[in-house]
């Protein structure tokens, strides 16, 4: 068996046990991305030569006993819009083409220090807005299942990468299901967790209310393992929460015995895929056959959240990209009259569609005189969906449904329909919304072979018991990638 | 409505042809502070002033992408201090909002601030007027935000530069209700601002150096209305005199547009001291729609009752108290009052070298004399006195114990001054000490005598001015250090 078949966990205890050196894992997977970039784009910058010299280093420490842990010499891919110190970070648009932070973000530098050899950049959708990962400035990744079909996004180069092993796991970031849903669509595990569980700081904001890294992986207890690696309190985040307990991988125990899931009959209503749907019913159905106890509910406001999701990101966005403006660094017009003339031209030529829709859409929101119709409204909607899901987290363990209503959209097909496109995000956006911690895990394949995700979804705090419910599960249904 | 609406349909107007109007001004304040903090509001960087370009900044001041803001305590801290000495009430759940704006000294293009729950709500302070009475101004709020940074033009290159060294400075806003209505109110209002800042250590409110700037909005109304005419907000204003004649400058320029039947414009106008003149910076037609809203970066400030409590508990004892307390308690001049207790440093000196050596009128001598006269001399703040009251107990001491003679204590107290030296040591190293044995003064007493013969016998003839010219002979072969009052008695002694 090849390294590139191995999980993360497996690879590091290899490493670690001397069995394996750094620089041949590094070998393994640059011949692959040679192979078989060209044919899915998962990158948008690899950097050979400092990966090289970072194994060497982690190697000198494995060598002397210096270096452990599950992670040590294992290579990873970091999401675009996470700041990585010396390699370049887009955010896959053309306004930071050419920037190069001198830090790095704080998930990133403890994945360092956890012994991870940073290999590249993913692509992902130009600054985290979009679920295919097509509006990127840097061209569009290709579903490793079939290359016909979108990858998801905003997450999909890191999805598709580890799909394509073209890593061994990466890093993403989820604003309103930007890890979830290119999980569900590549085929592979990814976590959001609970907000303020990995510090923010470094990750490029798009909706600092909601954004959160996590990892993309093999399986759960890769996810776990990488999750461990990168949370914890930052004193430099405000938002980031002092937690205790973040030892994720002591939850990863095969018992769902007691366990109360619940169903949001909600989530099967008009424009859930049927292969998808039955997929997910069968999931819950080999919980249920393992112990859990399973329910079907009402979750109220589901409806309300992608318009109460999309106004409060767009607004945060709006805000948050005024920083671009080609004063300071990245792209920059090449003539103009004036400064007027500078912002403007930069700006309009710097960022894509997408990204321009949603900073008018925000900056209408905020906009005196429609601030309380729109953006405060949005806000106490968040707040009743909130309580939705106190309410259904006093009663179950577990809420259990789709990720996504359909398997991989063909490439091209999401960008025509705008509108549509979010309200794909259905299922998604609530724990975005709720602050919950969320997994999207494979759960089968429709009738072409594209993957169908299964997502968990559990109170703040309660990785544990998702992370239990998850990995139980995916002993039942076996290794799927 | 407008004031010229208000005019023509009020009888104010119609009276207008026949007699002419007096006008009230009418006059509010924003008034911004930088507060003393070591560190900036947002992050870990310097607020020293000066320093190379740039020198004080970090990915978070420069808002560079993915870099985040964590609040610093220390500003919350004397914006509480500030409120409550200025009978603010104090927002115990409050929030930041993000003022969002395009412009290069904004690292971030929005300025983060408070708009909706600002942490001071609802205070007031009493000013004295020029007629001696009291007269109380309204504090609408005080908010936190941080500074921006500085555009350099460079005319030679024809490029404007940026530094953010004073980007993420933290600042309060203290807002005004419109109650001021002449420059000597203003003028009252903002010194004792300035009073309670300084005295809480929150900012040395220096209006030159740009740590209090002051917005003055103004508008004029015919007196007796109750209405506010429309208003105009004046920068720029970095003295007094500036603010003096901008207020007055902005007064006529009101009038004579309401005379003249024309509308005032409510606009931000930027004032020049030097062409006494003022210009409109941009009109309400263009004000911006800063989108504010709170920003997602930063939790909710959550103020306690105790921590309230434990700032109260040390806030110092203010100016108008200190100084009647110094009338009760010491026996000093009004006047020396008034100066000592316009510093805190300077009150607290005096009060601790009174506790050591209980001679106050002493001690206030020292300092309205040769303190003042040297911070003059070094144009230098009370603030800025490094020598301690157990210092300066000490040279009291010496004086009153003769060991040195005060000539000699004003050449000591210049070395303690300029770097706090121990006197008694000085004294000793220097050789310094006071001769005050008679027999040795004697002797130099009468060689001085019999080297001046003409003086001798000037003052035998009357002529008193010369026994003063033999003390000084005297006391400069005794190389200064002769007890005066000795040397007076020996002389007169010898010369009967």
């Amino acid at each position: 068996m090849g390294l590139s078949e191995l999980t993360a966990a497996e690879l590091g205890r290899e490493i670690a046990a001397g069995d394996v050196k750094v620089r041949e894992a590094l070998d393994e997977v640059f011949a692959r991305i040679d192979a078989v970039e060209e044919q899915y784009h998962c990158y948008i910058t690899t950097d050979k030569e400092k990966a090289y010299e970072e194994a060497a280093r982690i190697q000198a420490g494995i060598d002397a006993g210096e270096l452990t842990g599950p992670l040590v010499g294992v290579p990873v891919a970091i999401k675009d819009n996470l700041c990585t110190a010396g390699i370049k970070t887009t955010c896959a648009s053309r306004i930071l083409y050419n920037f190069v932070p001198f830090y790095s973000a704080t998930a990133v530098e403890r994945l360092q220090a956890a012994g991870a050899v940073i290999i590249g950049k993913t692509n992902m959708d130009e600054f985290a807005m979009g679920s295919t990962t097509e509006t990127s400035a840097f061209g569009v990744t290709k579903n490793p299942w079939d290359i016909s079909h979108v990858p998801g996004g905003s997450s999909g180069g890191s999805a598709a990468a580890v799909a394509a092993k073209e890593c061994w796991c990466a890093l993403g970031t989820d604003t309103g299901g930007s890890i979830r849903q290119p999980a569900a669509h590549c085929g592979v595990t990814g976590i959001k967790p609970t907000y303020g569980t990995v510090s923010r700081y470094g990750l490029v904001a798009y909706a600092s209310s909601m954004d959160q890294a996590g990892p993309l992986a093999k399986d759960v207890t890769d996810a776990a393992t990488i999750l461990e690696v990168i949370s914890g309190h930052d004193v430099k985040d405000s938002t980031s929460l002092k937690r205790k307990d973040t030892r994720f991988t002591e939850a990863l125990k095969e018992d769902v015995k007691g366990i109360k899931i619940g169903i949001p009959r909600e989530y099967f209503g008009e424009g859930l895929d049927p292969e998808v749907s039955a997929a997910v019913k069968r999931a819950a159905k080999e919980l249920k056959s393992a112990g859990a106890v399973v329910e079907v509910f009402r979750l109220g406001y589901t409806e309300y959240a992608i318009p109460a999701y999309y106004t409060i990101a767009d607004a945060e966005a709006s805000s948050n990209l005024e920083r671009f403006d080609g004063i300071k660094y990245g792209y920059r017009t090449a003539e103009y009259a004036d400064l007027h003339d500078l912002y403007k031209k930069t700006r309009s030529e710097g960022f894509g569609t997408e990204v321009k829709r949603r900073i008018m859409l925000g900056s209408f929101v905020l906009s005196s005189g429609y601030y309380d119709a729109y953006y405060l409204k949005a806000l106490k909607v968040r707040a009743l969906i909130k309580k939705a899901f106190d309410d259904a987290f006093a009663k179950y363990d577990v809420i259990l449904g789709p990720v996504a209503p359909t398997t991989a959209p063909k490439l091209g097909e999401s960008l025509k329909d705008p509108l549509k496109m979010y309200l794909s995000d259905i299922y998604t956006v609530p724990a975005n919304l709720a602050g919950l911690p969320a997994i999207s895990l494979p759960c089968g394949k429709d009738r072409i072979g594209l993957p169908i995700g299964l997502q968990l979804t559990a109170d703040c705090f309660r990785e544990d018991i998702l992370l239990r419910t998850a990995f139980t599960y995916e002993k039942i249904r076996g290794i799927f990638l | 409505m407008s004031s010229r609406d208000r005019t023509e349909e009020g009888s104010a107007g119609r009276e207008r042809n026949t007699l002419p109007l007096e006008y009230e001004t009418v006059i509010g304040l924003e008034v911004h502070v930088e507060l003393a903090t070591k560190s900036k509001i947002f992050c870990g960087c310097s607020t020293a002033f000066g320093g190379a370009v740039n020198a004080h900044t970090c990915p978070v001041c420069m808002g560079m992408p993915g870099t985040l803001p964590v609040l610093n305590r220390q500003v919350v801290e004397y914006a509480i201090a500030v409120g409550l000495a200025t009978g603010c009430e104090i927002t115990r759940h409050g929030k930041f909002d993000r003022k969002n704006y395009f412009y290069p000294d904004n690292p971030q293009n929005y300025q983060i601030s408070q708009l909706y729950l600002p942490i001071c709500r609802n205070g007031s302070v009493e000013i004295e007027t020029e007629s001696g009475g009291r007269k109380v101004i309204g504090i609408h709020e005080i908010h936190m935000e941080e500074d921006a940074g500085k555009l350099i033009h460079d005319e030679r290159d024809d490029v404007s530069l940026v530094d953010y060294n004073r980007a993420g400075v933290p600042l309060i806003e203290i807002v005004s209700k419109p109650d001021m209505r002449d420059a000597e109110e203003v003028i009252a209002y903002l010194e004792k601002l300035r009073m309670y800042i300084s005295y809480l250590g929150a900012s040395d409110c220096k209006l030159q150096e740009g740590s209090m700037r002051a917005d003055v909005n103004l508008s004029v109304r015919p007196v007796g209305e109750a209405y506010y005419g429309t208003r105009t907000e004046m920068k720029n204003l970095n003295s007094y005199t500036a603010i003096r004649h901008a207020i007055a400058h902005e007064r006529e320029r009101q009038i004579a547009l309401l005379e003249a039947g024309e509308d005032i414009v409510q606009e931000t106008r930027r004032f020049d001291d030097r062409e006494g003149t003022s210009y409109a910076m941009r009109s309400k037609e263009d004000a911006r729609d800063y989108r504010y809203f709170p920003d997602p970066d930063l939790p909710p400030v959550e103020i306690s009752q105790e921590w309230i409590d434990a700032v109260r508990a040390k806030q110092p004892e203010f100016r108008p108290e200190k100084m009647a307390r110094y009338k009760a308690e010491y026996d000093i001049p009004e006047y020396d009052i008034d100066i000592i207790t316009q510093s805190r440093h300077m009150a607290e000196l005096f009060e601790e070298t009174v506790k050591i050596c209980g001679q106050p009128k002493k001690v206030s001598n020292w300092l309205m004399g040769e303190t003042l006269r040297l911070l003059k001399e070094h144009d230098a703040d009370p603030e800025d006195i490094c020598f301690s009251p157990a210092h300066l107990a000490a040279l009291i001491g010496l004086v009153d114990d003769k060991i040195i003679n005060t000539n000699v204590a004003k050449e000591v107290f210049e070395e303690m001054f300029a770097q706090d030296i121990d006197p008694v040591r000085y004294v000793e190293e220097k050789g310094l000490k006071q001769e005050n044995d008679a027999g040795a003064i004697r002797g130099i007493c009468e060689q001085v005598l019999a080297d001046n013969p003409q003086s001798v016998a000037d003052f035998k003839a009357g002529k008193d001015r010369a026994l003063g010219f033999l003390v000084g002979q005297t006391m400069k072969a005794a190389k200064g250090k002769a007890n005066p009052g000795v040397i007076n008695e020996i002389l007169k002694e010898l010369l009967q």
